[in-house]
């Protein structure tokens, strides 16, 4: 097994958002903080640093993550995405787009975590039943919602992707 | 423009969200500053305890420490308490006891999170490491947490100025006419119930980030506030004595406040002295724990309360005794919460001629409690709705009846309740047959007896709330004690191309202050949506404002920009006059055009606005070329959004586990301006206040004093599968008394939800012999209720 030394940083190479990114973390340094506030990147947000309220949720290689669980040490080599890579050349994505249809959010602090959990989510089971999207959704605190916007959204995506309806995409 | 997606009245689109959906959102803990330091705030892990020495010398050695301050250094330099921004005056006519509360321990510790020293550091682990070497010297002693065991004989005492506890004893109504109401009463229902302590947890936690240039003498504080004029004012006027022109706060994107952000914190205050201490900006985010131990938290009240009836059912009078825990320090609008917030409200929807309530404010070894999301009101309604239901029970009533038996009828505004407001409109009988005709109330006994087939009992409960709100008329206020204005400011400014920048006193963490006021503006003015931006949260780019809390933003904000648009459009009438050689009086304004009367002679707004800033066909002698009016509006009375509220659970007898099947609200909110956004207000604060009624709880352990509820594992709140998709509806009469005719959504449904909620469960297990729940019905105690009513039975 690896060891690090705890009191050195150490450099970590990994992809971000499709371009290879270097950066030099202490092992205690969470991958949340890693990303806000090394690579600048502050639309994964941290509101529990206990891994209980979801709202830093960034997918690593593809699955779903808590990045207040995750030392920017383990990332080394892997494959982070985050919500800032989800609208491409500046236009909204199909989840991006049903979220501002239904209101799914209101003070956006917990929605870039709720949004990479769906994208991970719809990637692997396109056509949920609304109990469970709220099953996914209870890895979520939304403060502000009560979820059913929410959920409004994500079950329409999924019906969307699964048939034939496309949308106009929105400009940014 | 009034388009068919962005007018008065359209669900408009959210501007706001494109940059929370794709990673853009401004943040305080997103801000870094160049050189930034770090700040860690070590807390006091006792409920009570003495003093003697604080030993910051191996903290000041450790790696990377910048600096570390504890309430001496503070002292010092002459740094005040934090102020308490409400006083109430006691029944023997002497105001409140205050006791100081300084920004960093002086002496004592009062609660588990009190701040006693900050390490200011290279990096945040550098500063918590530090502050695990501060080494403090504590005498512990016994803590009281609970308000009606504080005001026992005996008990610890928080503060020497305040004997047994007791920060004052108020009480408003007519006890002589309460007590003649009981003595003529055939019924009489008592209660004795707990409206249980919350914490508002907001997703974000409370951040600032402070700095200080020496070259300009500014202060700058970034900051998760829902006011960040009166943040500006109370700190630099009453703490750190600063000028107040020289201190600049600034409140950008904010994670959600629920009230808890009202407030003007220690942390604020320390960060902002010591960064010119330190010469360098500092950052402090507070962990999910910390918030948890030093945000304000909500409710915590103890009451019995009686209600007086005829046989008709008819309410005679109320009685109402309530202790409500103030927690150690009162927090900055602490006092008004239980007092003018809850007692003005115990009228509820109906007649009841006469009431009286007391209300004792006590000080315990707990955080301070202040406004939560609803802040008094939520209290208020739970007392006067289990009342109402309980007694409908009593008298073998219908619960339907009982309320309409009791409204205050349609063609009776304004009406002068017993306990001082004067509601200006309503229609109560509406609302409530609306939401019986949405929930499908004729449908229930069928849907409760295919419950019962499966094991389930299921039970209806009702809530016909009122809340006071557009907070406030500022004489009235500050008759009652208030230390501010509660005006807002609110200004339009017209650039030379016709786009247009709103400022606004408003802060909006949530609500969509962009798009509702955008709404407003764009129809008004005849401009594209599109071209309105609204700023809000800045002390330098807003001449005022007082914030957003008492779902006052659009009732009060929205007015004062309402206010500043009517100058714009006044003066650009007399623009177009100019241009279009006519009289002013002869000049018709509509949707952006003014049209010389009777003629095709008309001017667009766009046009008055270049004209304005490019004058050079323009009456330059009686009229100032720009156009940029600024309005103050202070409102004449508190706005009253009413609803009924209907609520269905499912309880399995063997669990004790409820299920919310289904959740009715019909709300009366006056005009409104963006149905999404109500409709996402609504759904919200049904979610806290369901979440109040079956899940949340924050405990202290009695003996100790220690949080026990300190994280997201041991505090729960609603989760997606813990709601229902609700039905919400509106049933609007427009207020009478501001010119957009709104009275305020964001609170409604954490007041109205709590007390369906207990009672449709109460109503589940009637058949059981169940009459009496608290607040969170959470299966274990539910199911302990289903077992001692049995158990009672039995006996």
């Amino acid at each position: 097994m690896k060891r690090l030394d705890a009191g050195r940083s150490h450099p970590v190479t990994f992809r971000l958002n499709g371009r290879e990114r270097t950066g030099h973390a202490e092992p205690r340094l969470l991958l949340s903080d890693f990303l806000r506030h090394d690579m600048g990147l502050t639309g994964t947000h941290v509101g529990c640093e206990h891994g209980v309220c979801g709202a830093c949720t960034v997918l690593i290689d593809g699955h779903a993550c808590r990045a207040c669980l995750t030392l920017a040490v383990q990332v080394d080599g892997r494959d982070v995405e985050t919500v800032e890579n989800l609208a491409e050349d500046g236009v909204l994505n199909d989840l991006q787009q049903a979220f501002r249809r239904h209101h799914a959010l209101q003070c956006g602090f917990c929605t870039a975590g709720i949004l990479m959990s769906c994208t991970d989510f719809l990637a692997r089971n396109p056509r949920p039943r609304e109990a469970d999207v709220r099953d996914m959704l209870t890895g979520h605190l939304c403060r502000c919602t009560g979820y059913t916007g929410i959920v409004r959204a994500i079950v329409e995506v999924a019906e969307q992707r699964s048939g034939s309806t496309t949308e106009e995409n929105e400009h940014v | 423009m009034a388009t068919a997606e962005t007018g008065i009245g359209k669900a408009a689109k959210r501007k706001e969200d494109r940059r929370f959906l794709t990673g853009e959102g401004r943040y305080t803990d997103d801000i870094d500053l160049p050189g930034q330091v770090y700040a860690c705030f070590l807390r006091s892990p006792h409920a009570h305890a003495r003093i003697n020495r604080i030993d910051t010398g191996p903290a000041r050695e450790a790696p990377g420490v910048v600096a570390v301050y504890t309430g001496d250094d503070l002292a010092a330099d002459g740094v005040g308490g934090i102020p308490c921004g409400w006083q109430i005056t006691d029944v023997d006519g002497q105001p409140m006891k205050e006791p100081a509360h300084p920004a960093l321990a002086q002496g004592k510790v009062r609660y588990v999170g009190d701040q006693v020293a900050v390490v200011i550091a290279e990096s945040y682990h550098q500063a918590k490491d530090a502050a695990e070497r501060i080494d403090v010297d504590y005498d512990i002693l016994d803590a009281v947490v609970s308000p009606a065991e504080a005001l026992e004989e005996g008990r610890p005492q928080v503060h020497d100025e305040a004997p047994g506890n007791q920060c004052y004893v108020w009480e408003l109504g007519d006890g002589d006419a309460v007590d003649d109401a009981f003595n003529r009463a055939a019924h009489v229902t008592r209660l004795d119930l707990v409206n249980q302590r919350l914490a508002p947890n907001a997703i974000e936690p409370r951040a600032a980030v402070a700095s200080y240039s020496r070259g300009e003498d500014q202060y700058t504080l970034y900051t998760t506030s829902q006011n960040p004029h009166v943040t500006r004012l109370l700190m630099s006027a009453f703490v750190l004595n600063l000028p107040e022109h020289k201190v600049r706060v600034v409140a950008p994107d904010v994670g959600g406040g629920f009230g808890s952000k009202i407030f003007h914190y220690a942390e604020e205050a320390v960060l902002t002295w010591a960064s010119r201490k330190v010469g360098r900006p500092i950052k402090w985010t507070a962990e999910r724990v910390e918030s948890f131990m030093s945000d304000a938290h909500g409710r915590d009240h103890v009451t019995h309360a009686e209600l007086a009836m005829d046989d008709s059912g008819k309410f005679l009078g109320m009685r109402v005794n309530t202790k409500a825990n103030l927690g150690a320090y009162l927090s900055t609008f602490a006092p008004s919460v239980p007092t003018i917030l809850y007692g003005t409200l115990l009228a509820g929807q109906y007649t009841t001629p006469a009431i009286h309530c007391r209300v004792t404010g006590v000080f315990t070894n707990t955080a301070p409690v202040d406004a939560y999301r609803g802040a008094g009101r939520p209290e208020a309604t739970y007392v006067v709705e289990r009342l109402v239901s309980a007694a409908a029970r009593e008298m073998g009533m219908d619960q339907a009846e009982i309320r309409r038996r009791n409204f205050i009828p349609r063609d009776a505004f304004p009406y002068q309740t017993p306990v001082a407001l004067t509601y200006d409109v309503g229609d109560y009988d509406a609302t409530l047959t609306e939401a019986m005709r949405m929930a499908d109330v004729d449908g229930f006994e069928a849907r409760r007896k295919e419950a019962q087939a499966r094991g389930k009992y299921r039970g209806i409960g009702y809530s016909t709330y009122i809340e006071a709100c557009g907070l406030a008329p500022s004489n009235i206020a500050g008759a009652l004690g208030a230390r501010a204005g509660l005006f807002e400011a609110g200004e339009v400014r017209l650039h030379p191309t016709g786009k247009v920048t709103v400022f606004t006193g408003s802060h909006s963490h949530g609500q969509g202050h962009e798009t509702t006021f955008a709404q407003i503006v764009a129809s008004r003015l005849g401009v594209p949506y599109e071209d309105v931006d609204v700023v809000h949260g800045d002390t330098d780019r807003i001449a005022f404002g007082m914030g957003t809390y008492g779902s006052r933003s659009l009732a009060v904000g929205g007015s004062a920009i309402m206010k500043a648009l009517d100058k714009v459009i006044d003066k650009g009438r007399k623009i177009a006059a100019h241009m279009l050689e006519a009289a002013e009086q002869d000049i018709e304004y509509d949707d952006g055009t003014y049209r010389v009367a009777g003629t095709d002679k008309e001017i667009s707004m766009g046009e008055i606005a270049f004209s304005a800033y490019v004058p050079h066909n323009y009456p330059l002698e009686q009229l100032e070329p720009g156009l940029d009016e600024n309005a103050f509006y202070d409102p004449t009375n508190f706005t009253y959004p009413a609803g009924s509220h209907i609520c269905e659970v499912e309880v399995d007898p063997d669990t004790g586990k409820v299920e919310v099947v289904n959740f009715t609200a019909v709300d009366d909110f006056g005009n409104v301006i963006n149905p999404m956004i109500v409709e996402g207000q609504v759904h919200g604060g049904l979610a806290q206040g369901i979440g109040q009624a079956l899940l949340e709880q924050c405990i202290y352990d009695p003996d100790s004093g220690q949080l026990v509820t300190g994280t997201y594992m041991d505090y729960i709140m609603p989760r997606a599968d813990d709601l229902p998709s609700f039905r919400v509806g509106t049933q609007n009469t427009p207020c009478t008394h501001n010119p957009l005719g709104v009275k305020g959504c964001g609170e409604a449904g954490t007041i109205g939800s709590p007390p369906a909620v207990i009672d449709a469960i109460i109503d589940a297990l009637s058949p059981l012999g169940v009459r009496h729940l608290d607040m969170p019905a959470t299966p274990v105690r539910v199911w302990q209720a289903i077992q001692d009513a049995q158990g009672s039975r039995a006996a």
